[in-house]
């Protein structure tokens, strides 16, 4: 397939992609992995491409306040060799092996994986799980929100059309943070039938505060909250039963709703473990 | 091994002292594909070339009521809109019938859907533009009018008296049935200790080729000659049916065939979107270009299998095999597929059920349906990885009911390996089998025993390992008796012409082809084997019917052990020719001299006498030196085709060693093997690699690739996303190993290897599950991809 025919324009800065996005149908464009193949598949038709990767100043990993800062346009080969994220945010870096294939991670984009939100995405589940926030620069300014509040519904997300997303800031990591990770694919690389990003905080027994999110269940990454209750509790056969409660999957080509909870239940069991390991 | 009494010296005639036979070399045009400097159809670029793209069906089923392309042919670029019914005052339809398999029918089939479109996927409407961009973009201003109709999409209920008839003119949607009866089953399975039933299920999936369907078509009305650049499997087959259908004569069709990237039986069909191109062509007197894209490839290259088999087998207490019988159904979609039909994958069905085993007693039917999803055809292996998991399932299913080892079970049916020449149960002869050396050899390769010990010592940790076995045949080289006499005009003959150069070295023109797999190196290989010259001295010329001999080209595991006894008998003519004019310039006998390394030697001595060079000088430029009467030939051509038997049936096993995550359903395959017997190795490592390539193909079929059909006809997965192509990261090492019974009805010996892996994988993985899972008391699982719904589904876990 061929894309229908757009424009394209290289930004120079952040202010002039934001101006360039007034232009009516413009879409960003960052690493092109997700986005060039929807045009490719006609399924979508941007006027305009607004091709990003010329931004200086966005593609940097860097510890402030507590928080690791990661710039938009890190790609996801240099977060997946990053001695900064494997250190203060080793969830991502847990992740990063599971998204595609090594072509895909040399071009793609941490924020690119955030702005598309595809619900069985790896890194918006983490984002969520480790309670982190988006950086986004608009017509009005920069703003920041919530993890919790920026995945709306099907690759919907607080960004408005004019909006670039510049970072993605999580919680640095310290000596009693646990966190886990396990995704089911069929095929090494690709989207997961159901997926686990996980993160609490060491505490005795049983894990404290954890926040348990799922990936390829929903339309957006879904947090379980009755699990996470059930397991701050002590018990993972009761979280686990909270499952059924918690995700609503739909049948898909690769699984049915039954299957996708059972498979759920299992990851639980499997990250319980991980958050328990020092 | 046949032994030819062509130079005494040596032992046979495979053991020249040059010879290439049975050696790894290198395939000549590794260089040239790896430096990227292939020619495939799609790097072809004519001038005034045009590209077209097709306005496809978004329904099954749909009547045309009106096709509106105003707008699409004021659109930027656009050379033409061609509809169905404008198409067809060029080009005439086709019927996918032959005569030997007795009442099949079908519809005749448009190169544009014309009043009705019976898939979705089917082109109605053409597009020609500057570009294929330009073109897609006018696609979408194409307006059709469908009335829908009603779908009829599931087999099991095709043949109900309530279903619609997708053809009214044929009665019913019945497109083909055999039977077959051999000795007494009814008795046999009365007698029987235990009777054994399940029912198989195939998912339809499909062949996905690196490099898609491609053609470019370029009518030259000066000349009055097309010429087709065409990606395919059977050049001389598409020049006649490119001529049939726009009323051309033969001579006028030209097609060439350079390289081809990945064929595995998807491009030895007729497609109506290619025979639409070359129509285009014609009626617009230029170059026109299609590349197929994935998404249409997958609702449009032919899908396979797609079969549900109610099998039962009889066995005795002591471990006998006496009785097969088998009900298979498969619906193929709205047309039988020109010009070698739909009905030929059920047809082997019946042929290779029980095939390895002395088993008198056998029934079969065999249904072939239509309904209206993509067309289904032969895929590498057609027909055998059905048979064989059907078979080999039954064999398994029987073994664990009398409580047997499923090797002893193998080892008591299995026919001998001196019981030569035989018959199977549907009365398939056998000229050279090894059934039992074969077994024998991957248990030793696979340590069976201690495999079984392993087994059993991780189970008690909680950890599932299956072992799973499967014996086959395979159909290759075949004889007139697979098309030809059903009245196709697809040749079972091929021929090979080799031309000595001036400077001695030589070029090859072979009627078989190239698709990646290596024939041209096994033709260079054979040719420089018979005629005494270093293969860095030999050229081969493939895919192109101006400029090869006739031939049938690639498919059924034809190229090497047909093509490749043409090219030996073609060596050894010119070297007779060759040594025919070195003697008359040497004053010597012929008979006392040959051809090594490209030298004319003496035959007794090994001593030098004239080079190659020097006779090609003498001959071509000083011919007046030679005697009064004498005229050299230099270059000669042969044909070959088998005579002695319908098919050159080969055979192997195949095992599995793989681990069930039983929790979440996950299969990982850890090793698997594979002993096969393909006659003469001529390419160890072609060999190897074919059966390892076939081997994943199967692999891919039995956990992984599956076309999803909602029941409306929609094809759910149509794309590299969603439709799982087997990838090397879940593929375990594949060990190869040979046994070597040379067929005795060429010099050559060689029988074809290239579906030996897609026919037996699918089968030892089934059983090696089966394996893993009967001590947790799980269903057995006999349904195809094997995805971790199913193993959870068998568990009871979902
Ligand atoms: C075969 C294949 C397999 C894949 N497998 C996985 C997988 O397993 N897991 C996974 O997570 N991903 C997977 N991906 C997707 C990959 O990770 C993408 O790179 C990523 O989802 C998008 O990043 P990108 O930089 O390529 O964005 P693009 O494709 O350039 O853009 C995607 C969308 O985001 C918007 N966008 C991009 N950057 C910004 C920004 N800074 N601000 C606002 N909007 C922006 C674009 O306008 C566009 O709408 C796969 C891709 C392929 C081709």
């Amino acid at each position: 397939m061929k894309p229908p025919a757009f424009a394209y324009a290289k930004a120079r800065a952040l202010d002039h992609a934001i101006e360039l996005l007034g232009v009516d149908g413009a879409r960003l464009l960052a690493g092109g992995q997700s986005l060039i193949a929807t045009l490719n598949m006609r399924l979508s038709s941007p006027s305009l491409l607004v091709d990003i990767n010329g931004i200086g100043g966005l593609e940097g990993i860097a510890l402030r306040d507590g928080r690791l800062e990661i710039g938009a346009l890190v790609r996801h080969v240099q977060a997946e060799r990053s001695a900064e994220i494997a250190r203060h945010a080793p969830l991502i870096a847990r992740a990063m092996p599971h998204i595609g294939h090594a072509a895909i991670r040399n071009r793609g984009t941490l924020g690119g994986s955030i702005a598309f939100a595809d619900p069985a995405a790896e890194l918006p589940a983490c984002l969520v799980a480790l309670g982190g926030e988006v950086e986004i620069a608009g017509p009005e300014g920069r703003r920041t929100v919530a993890a919790d509040d920026f995945f709306k519904d099907l690759f919907e997300t607080a960004l408005g059309p004019r909006d670039v997303l510049t970072a993605i800031r999580v919680p640095a990591a310290t000596a009693d943070t646990r966190v886990g990770f396990a995704e089911l694919a069929r095929r090494h690389g690709d989207y997961a039938m159901v997926g686990l990003a996980a993160a609490a905080r060491a505490d005795g027994k049983a894990p404290k505060d954890p926040r348990l999110v799922y990936f390829g269940v929903g339309t957006t990454p879904v947090r379980a909250r009755k699990a996470e209750a059930a397991l701050a509790g002590g018990s993972l056969d009761q979280a686990v039963a909270a499952l059924a409660q918690d995700l609503a999957p739909q049948d898909d080509v690769q699984a049915t709703a039954a299957v996708k909870t059972h498979l759920a239940g299992v990851l639980l069991r499997r990250v319980a473990q991980q958050l328990e390991a020092a | 091994m046949k032994i030819v009494q062509d130079m005494p010296p040596v032992l046979s005639a495979l053991d020249r002292p040059n010879s290439y036979i049975g050696r790894s070399v290198p395939r000549p045009n590794l260089a040239r594909l790896m430096q990227g400097r292939g020619q495939y159809v799609s790097d072809v670029v004519l001038p005034r070339m045009a590209h077209v793209a097709f306005a496809r069906s978004p329904h099954a089923h749909a009547r045309i009521r009106a096709i509106e392309t105003g707008r699409a042919k004021s659109a930027p670029g656009v050379i033409a809109v061609v509809t169905g019914a404008e198409l067809a005052r060029v080009m005439t339809p086709w019927v996918g019938v032959l005569t030997h398999l007795k009442g099949i029918k079908s519809a005749p089939q448009h190169a544009l859907a014309v009043d009705r479109a019976c898939w979705r996927g089917e082109a109605v409407c053409a597009v020609v533009a500057r570009s294929r961009a330009e073109a897609e973009d006018a696609i979408e201003l194409v307006e059709v009018d469908y009335e829908e109709l009603a779908p009829v999409t599931d087999a099991e209920t095709a043949l109900d008296p309530g279903t619609p008839v997708i053809h009214p003119d044929l009665g019913d949607n019945l497109t083909f049935e055999r039977r077959h009866e051999a000795g007494a089953p009814d008795t046999a399975f009365a007698e029987a200790d235990e009777v054994v039933e399940a029912t198989f299920r195939f998912g339809r999936h499909t062949g996905v080729t690196n490099e898609p369907r491609a053609v470019v078509a370029d009518w030259n009305p000066g000349e009055q000659r097309l010429t087709v650049y065409h990606g395919t499997q059977a050049p001389h087959m598409m020049q006649n049916l490119f001529a049939k259908h726009l009323a051309l004569e033969e001579h006028q069709v030209r097609v060439i065939t350079k390289d081809v990237g990945g064929s595995f039986g998807i491009k030895v069909h007729t497609y109506a979107d290619e025979m639409a191109t070359v129509a285009l062509s014609k009626l617009l007197k230029r170059p026109v270009k299609f590349v197929a894209d994935r998404i249409e490839s997958f609702v449009t290259d032919i899908h396979a299998r797609d079969h549900r088999v109610q099998a039962r087998v009889a066995v005795k207490r002591d471990g006998t095999i006496t009785a097969f019988e088998i009900d298979d159904l498969t619906g193929i979609g709205p047309y039988s597929v020109y010009p070698r039909t739909s009905g030929i994958e059920a047809n082997q069905v019946v042929n290779l059920t029980g095939g390895p085993y002395t088993c008198p007693n056998y029934r079969a039917l065999a249904r072939v349906v239509f309904q209206n999803k993509n067309v289904m055809c032969q895929y590498r292996a057609v027909g055998h990885p059905i048979a064989t998991a059907v078979t080999e399932g039954l064999v398994d299913l029987a073994a664990m009911r009398i409580g047997m080892d499923p090797v002893e079970i193998r080892r008591r049916n299995l026919i001998a390996d001196d019981a030569y020449p035989t018959s199977g149960p549907s009365g398939i002869r056998f000229e050279q089998l090894s059934h039992h050396a074969s077994l024998d050899k991957v248990l030793a390769m696979m340590d069976y025993r201690a495999l079984r010990a392993e087994q059993a010592r991780l189970r008690e940790k909680g950890v599932h390992r299956g072992i799973g076995l499967a014996s086959f045949i395979e159909v290759t080289n075949p004889s007139a008796a697979f098309y030809g006499v059903g009245g196709a005009r697809i040749s079972s003959q091929d021929g090979v012409t080799i031309r000595l150069d001036a400077q001695g070295a030589i070029i090859c023109h072979t009627g078989v082809t190239e698709q990646g797999q290596g024939a041209e190196a096994v033709i260079a290989q054979v040719a420089a084997s018979a005629f005494g010259v270093p293969i860095a001295r030999v050229r081969v010329v493939t895919g192109d019917t101006d400029n090869t001999p006739y031939g049938g080209g690639t498919w059924a595991s034809r190229a090497a052990g047909i093509g490749g006894e043409a090219a030996w008998q073609a060596g050894k003519a010119l070297r007779a020719n060759v040594l025919a004019v070195a003697g008359s310039i040497l004053q010597a006998a012929p008979e006392s001299l040959d051809i090594r390394n490209g030298t004319v030697i003496d035959r007794e001595t090994g001593r030098e006498r004239i080079g190659l060079d020097e006779v090609a000088r003498v001959a071509y430029f000083r011919p007046d030196t030679l005697p009064p009467g004498f005229q050299a030939e230099l270059m000669a051509t042969r044909h070959y085709v088998p005579r002695a038997w319908p098919f050159a049936f080969t055979n192997g096993i195949q095992a599995s060693l793989l681990e069930v995550d039983v929790e979440t359903g996950f299969i990982t395959l850890l090793k698997h093997w594979c002993v096969e017997d393909c006659g003469t190795v001529i390419n160890p490592q072609l060999v190897d690699e074919q059966v390892r390539g076939g081997v994943v193909q199967g692999l891919g079929a039995v956990l992984f690739e599956h076309c999803l059909y909602d029941e409306r006809g929609q094809l759910l997965n149509g794309n590299m996303a969603d439709y799982l192509v087997p990838m090397a990261c879940e593929m375990p090492d594949i060990a190869v190993g040979h046994v070597v019974s040379p067929t005795a009805d060429s010099e050559l010996g060689a029988k074809g290897a290239g579906e030996a892996g897609t026919a037996g994988a699918p089968a030892c993985v089934m059983n090696a599950v089966n394996d893993a899972l009967a001590p947790l008391g799980a269903a057995t699982i006999t349904e195809m991809p094997i995805t971790p719904s199913v193993v959870l589904r068998a568990l009871g876990r979902v």
